[in-house]
């Protein structure tokens, strides 16, 4: 067990050090400089010296090669640098919002596998049926549409028929669960939506599957009930695949976040990171990429953990 | 054998009429026609036919397994204990399956929910149906997995059944089929996917069971040994009706019906003299989709008339029936056509020569599985040569590595002076034209997607053995002539065709490359009975044509026997004993040979085997072989001296050669 951790972690710096690269100089391929677009931002054409000056005094004047390295060597005592805009370090700005970010996630993911497993199954159990087919469509509905979108059309319903919008300001999850949970729930459903769409497709396929499985044939010959039936081995057979579609499409669901913060209003690491494209900083970029790069393998790696805890047959190590 | 029931006896399962129906595509296929047998306590009952007679349906039909009810029509009776429950509702059906009729399946290695504990579904079936606590449930669970045979089972309650062998997950599907003491078992194909000494502890321990517990069995099977081995009563299918029915000795010994015939003289059998060519039934099995009408025996048999169009209603005398037009009346031939005794042929030349071949494969932290280890055999030129074993001894191993699919770790093996294994690039493409493979499963083979001309032309190209489109294309024909195919197959997919009617293409690929020898995988395992024996006779054929050689390879002795000129026997990656056909067949010497021979179903009414043929346990694992000799943890013989050394060949003649020290 401790040896497949930290295999996993050892394997996992190959993976870092390849995305920090190409993020790296895919970022200064774009155009657009920081030190331009900042000294514009404070008002009046800034003279050629003092583009120079405040580059050099950001290490914008060395070369490229030098910068890169001076990156990597940040990465590697997990230093992730300054702001180039703020001046405050990147690692204070991205853990600041990472806790709104990483809640409405969580809900969203609650609130995709509480939709996809229960209609995956139905679906899933009459191929072919009208509940299959509405299923379906309403899987098909959530691909298709826009999270953005349905985040607003959510919003404005629930404000149209119950007077009800989400409280302002910002609240913790823990200290005020209550607001929180009523500000976050909205985009949790929209962003949720989207990601159980997919999930309920890979149920579905894969409780049809099962329900072919011998075993199942086994089970029904000693005269259990439908319901037994499916609870007990159909359901667990057909999550293995599903569970590995929830690592997989955990990437899909940070793009999602990106955007329906913006919706919402919600100062996370997607409203950060919008910010930081418009104002070409680089480094908090950088930053946020790495950061969820890390969670990206760390939720594939609990997905591992779920795969050994259900199938007997997957020995870690 | 034990006292025959009292046929008398009220049956505890009872099939009347039973019909079955399937819609498909808008048509109605009549799948089970008529069906009526009877199962009475302490009796072992066989429904035996080739694939799609029907006997895997209707006994779903009468578990009322078939899986959607809105497709399926049934009609008829079946009674258990006296009570029809062919209408009952699902939520009452529900409760007798399981409790009074249980079903054990044919794939042991799929049956089993890989997610759960052996010991809690042995026990999910006690818990549904019986008034009893988990507790209790459990010690009962114990007690039957003893009684299936299995060791320890306090501890292997606990297990998944990833870590049980195919033989002792076949003990756990018995062991749930048996926990809520039903009144009747249905086995569908049981062992079919088991080695042949499995087979036989498990059906061993059916037959105990049922004399034991007074449980009825019905046994479905293809294999018409193990009904003349195990079973009281025996019911014969085809095309969806039960064409003969009565005791195992009086349909055997002496089938009324021209299909009983006509397959009990198609199966190469162990306990005859072996015949020069099998008998064959012309033709295919019906597809269930297009069953014909009258006799559905008619178009392949060699006695029908006109009034074969019409159904035949069944003949019944004191204990049998059977529904034929022109029954046979003589006894069944005790021996092949024409005996081939003193037939032997000497063989001058070899044609490959194998000389230590290992083949071990590394896996991590330096474990070693010794899949083939120090096998040598020569086949002779224009002979055969039996490659026998059960699953995991190392046969595809040997074969993969002679194709050069996979490189061996050491030996020779000479192939017209040059040895294959060490062959260069260049070479290798000339050694493969010469050496050509039949593989076991024809459906999955040949690449669907293209037409039987293409599959056949396409070597002939690669290889430059045709010049030309249109010269390719008159050798597939050629080829489809040589064997047995009209030339119009060659614009079919390979979906068109039936299973015999592949492994024909098979052959025929391998015959372009106009090869020397030619490697036959277990051709003939996936075939029906009736198809079987046309394949085999069609493989002589070519041999005496062409002069071939083949290596062929297989697990079913009796096959092995009818074709082979010489047989290498193989026990975990060794080759335990060489002979000729002649010897091992009446002289085997290894014990592991006679106890193989031992445990293969025969005709021969409980021929006496002495008890030191008999074979128990399992394979061992080849990553951990036992020391000395290999077969010494199940040999019946075994001494000391047995564990010290790898036991060297014991010449017995120029042919006979044996690996054992106490021989």
């Amino acid at each position: 067990m401790l040896q497949f951790i930290g295999r996993r972690l050892l394997l996992a710096l190959p993976t870092l050090l390849g995305v920090a690269t190409l993020t790296f100089f895919m970022l200064h391929v774009l155009p657009g400089d920081l030190v331009e677009t900042m000294l514009r931002a404070e008002g009046g054409n800034p003279s050629v010296e003092l583009v120079a000056a405040e580059r050099a005094r950001l290490g914008l004047d060395q070369p490229l090669i030098v910068q890169y390295f001076e990156f990597l060597k940040g990465l590697a005592v997990l230093d992730l640098g300054q702001s180039h805009w703020t001046g405050k370090p990147v690692a204070e700005e991205i853990f600041s919002r990472l806790p709104v970010t990483l809640e409405v996630a969580a809900l969203s993911m609650i609130v995709a596998i509480a939709l996809a497993i229960p209609l995956g199954t139905i679906a899933g159990m009459y191929p072919g049926s009208t509940v299959d087919y509405a299923i379906r469509s309403f899987a098909i509905a959530g691909i298709a549409l826009p999270s953005f979108w349905f985040g607003m059309v959510v919003a404005l319903a629930m404000l149209w028929y119950f007077n009800w919008l989400p409280p302002l300001g910002t609240a913790s999850l823990f200290k005020n669960p209550l607001t929180a949970l009523q500000q976050l729930i909205l985009p949790a459903i929209a962003v949720g939506y989207r990601y159980s769409a997919i999930l309920i497709r890979m149920m579905r396929s894969s409780v049809i599957e099962t329900m072919h499985e011998d075993f199942v044939r086994t089970a029904r010959a000693k005269g259990l009930a439908m319901r037994t039936i499916i609870r007990r081995h159909v359901i667990p057979n057909s999550l293995l695949p599903t569970i590995t579609m929830i690592g997989l499409e955990f990437a899909l669901l940070v793009g999602s976040l990106v955007v329906i913060e913006q919706v919402f209003s919600l100062n996370g690491i997607g409203r950060l990171f919008i910010e930081s494209v418009s104002r070409s900083d680089f480094i908090v970029i950088q930053g946020i990429v790495m950061v969820l790069t890390l969670i990206f393998i760390a939720v594939n790696f609990l997905v591992d953990l779920a795969y050994a805890v259900i199938d007997p047959r997957i020995q870690l190590g | 054998m034990q006292a025959r029931p009292d046929a008398a006896a009220e049956p505890l399962l009872s099939v009347r009429n039973l019909n079955v129906q399937f819609r498909s595509n808008d048509r109605l296929l009549h799948i089970v026609r008529d069906v009526s047998y009877d199962v009475r306590a302490g009796e072992l009952v066989a429904l035996v036919g080739e694939s799609g007679c029907g006997k895997s349906v209707s006994s779903l039909a009468v578990m009322r397994l078939l899986s959607d009810p809105t497709t399926t029509r049934f009609s008829g009776e079946v009674r258990l204990a006296g009570r029809d429950y062919l209408r009952l509702p699902e939520s009452e059906m529900r409760r007798l399956r399981g409790r009074d009729i249980a079903m054990v399946f044919q794939e042991p290695m799929t049956s089993l929910n890989p997610l759960m504990t052996v010991g809690r579904q042995i026990m999910e079936p006690m818990l549904e149906h019986l008034d009893i606590d988990r507790a209790a449930a459990r010690e009962r669970a114990i007690d039957l997995l003893k009684r299936v045979g299995v060791t320890d089972p306090k501890r292997r309650m606990d297990q998944y059944p990833h870590e049980f062998s195919g033989g002792m997950r076949q003990r756990v599907v018995i062991a749930i089929a048996l926990s809520c003491n039903p009144k009747v078992i249905i086995a569908d194909e049981p062992t079919t996917a088991l080695d042949v000494t499995i087979q036989a502890q498990i059906l061993d321990l059916l037959r105990a069971l049922v004399k034991e517990t007074g449980v009825g069995l019905v046994l479905i099977t293809h294999n018409l040994a193990l009904v003349a081995r195990y079973a009281d009563r025996v019911n014969v299918m085809y095309g969806g009706r039960i064409i003969e029915s009565g005791t195992v000795e009086d349909v055997l010994r002496q089938p009324r019906h021209r299909y009983t015939a006509g397959l009990l003289m198609a199966v190469p059998r162990l306990d005859l003299p072996r015949a020069a060519r099998l008998h064959t039934i012309p033709g295919q099995p019906p597809s269930p989709a297009r069953f014909p009408s009258g006799c559905a025996f008619s178009p392949r048999c060699g006695a029908a008339t006109a009034a074969c169009g019409s159904v035949p209603a069944d003949t019944v005398t004191r204990d049998r029936r059977y529904a034929c037009f022109h029954p046979v009346v003589d006894v069944l031939p005790q021996e092949g056509e024409h005996a081939a005794a003193g037939a032997e042929h000497t063989f001058g030349t070899t044609v490959l020569s194998v000389r230590g071949l290992t083949r071990h494969f590394h896996l991590k932290r330096r474990a070693v599985v010794r899949a083939v280890e120090d096998v040598s055999f020569d086949i002779p030129q224009g002979g055969t040569l039996g490659l026998v074993g059960e699953s995991g001894c190392g046969k595809t191993t040997v074969v993969r590595t002679l194709l050069r699919l996979q490189s061996a770790t050491s030996g020779r093996a000479d192939f017209a002076g040059q040895d294959i294994l060490s062959a260069g690039k260049r070479d290798l493409v000339a050694l493969r034209r010469q050496i050509q493979v039949v593989y076991q499963d024809p459906s999955t083979s040949l690449n669907p997607r293209h037409r039987i001309a293409s599959i056949l032309a396409e070597p002939l190209l690669v290889h430059g053995l045709c010049k030309s489109q249109g010269e390719a294309r008159a050798r597939v024909e050629e080829l489809l002539g040589l064997v047995g195919l009209p030339a119009e197959m060659a614009e079919r997919y390979p979906h068109q065709m039936s299973g015999g009617q592949r492994q024909r293409v098979g052959i025929a690929r391998a015959l372009g490359m106009n090869p020397r020898l030619i490697v036959c995988d277990e051709p003939v395992s996936a075939l029906d009975v009736s198809i079987q024996a046309q394949i085999m006779n069609l493989l002589a054929d070519l041999q005496a044509k062409l002069g071939l050689s083949y290596l062929f390879v297989a697990h079913d002795l009796a096959v092995v026997r009818h074709i082979s000129d010489v047989v290498a026997v193989m026990y975990l990656g060794r080759v335990v004993e060489t002979a000729t056909r002649a010897e091992l067949f009446s002289t085997p010497r290894h014990p592991y040979t006679r106890a193989l021979l031992a445990a293969v179903p025969s005709f021969a009414a409980d021929a006496g085997q002495g008890p030191e043929a008999k074979i128990t346990g399992e394979l061992p694992s080849p990553l951990n072989p036992p020391s000395g000799c290999v077969f010494r943890t199940r040999c019946p013989m075994a001494v000391e001296a047995c564990a010290k050394v790898v036991p060297p060949p014991v010449a017995f003649s120029d042919t006979h050669r044996v690996a054992c020290i106490r021989v």
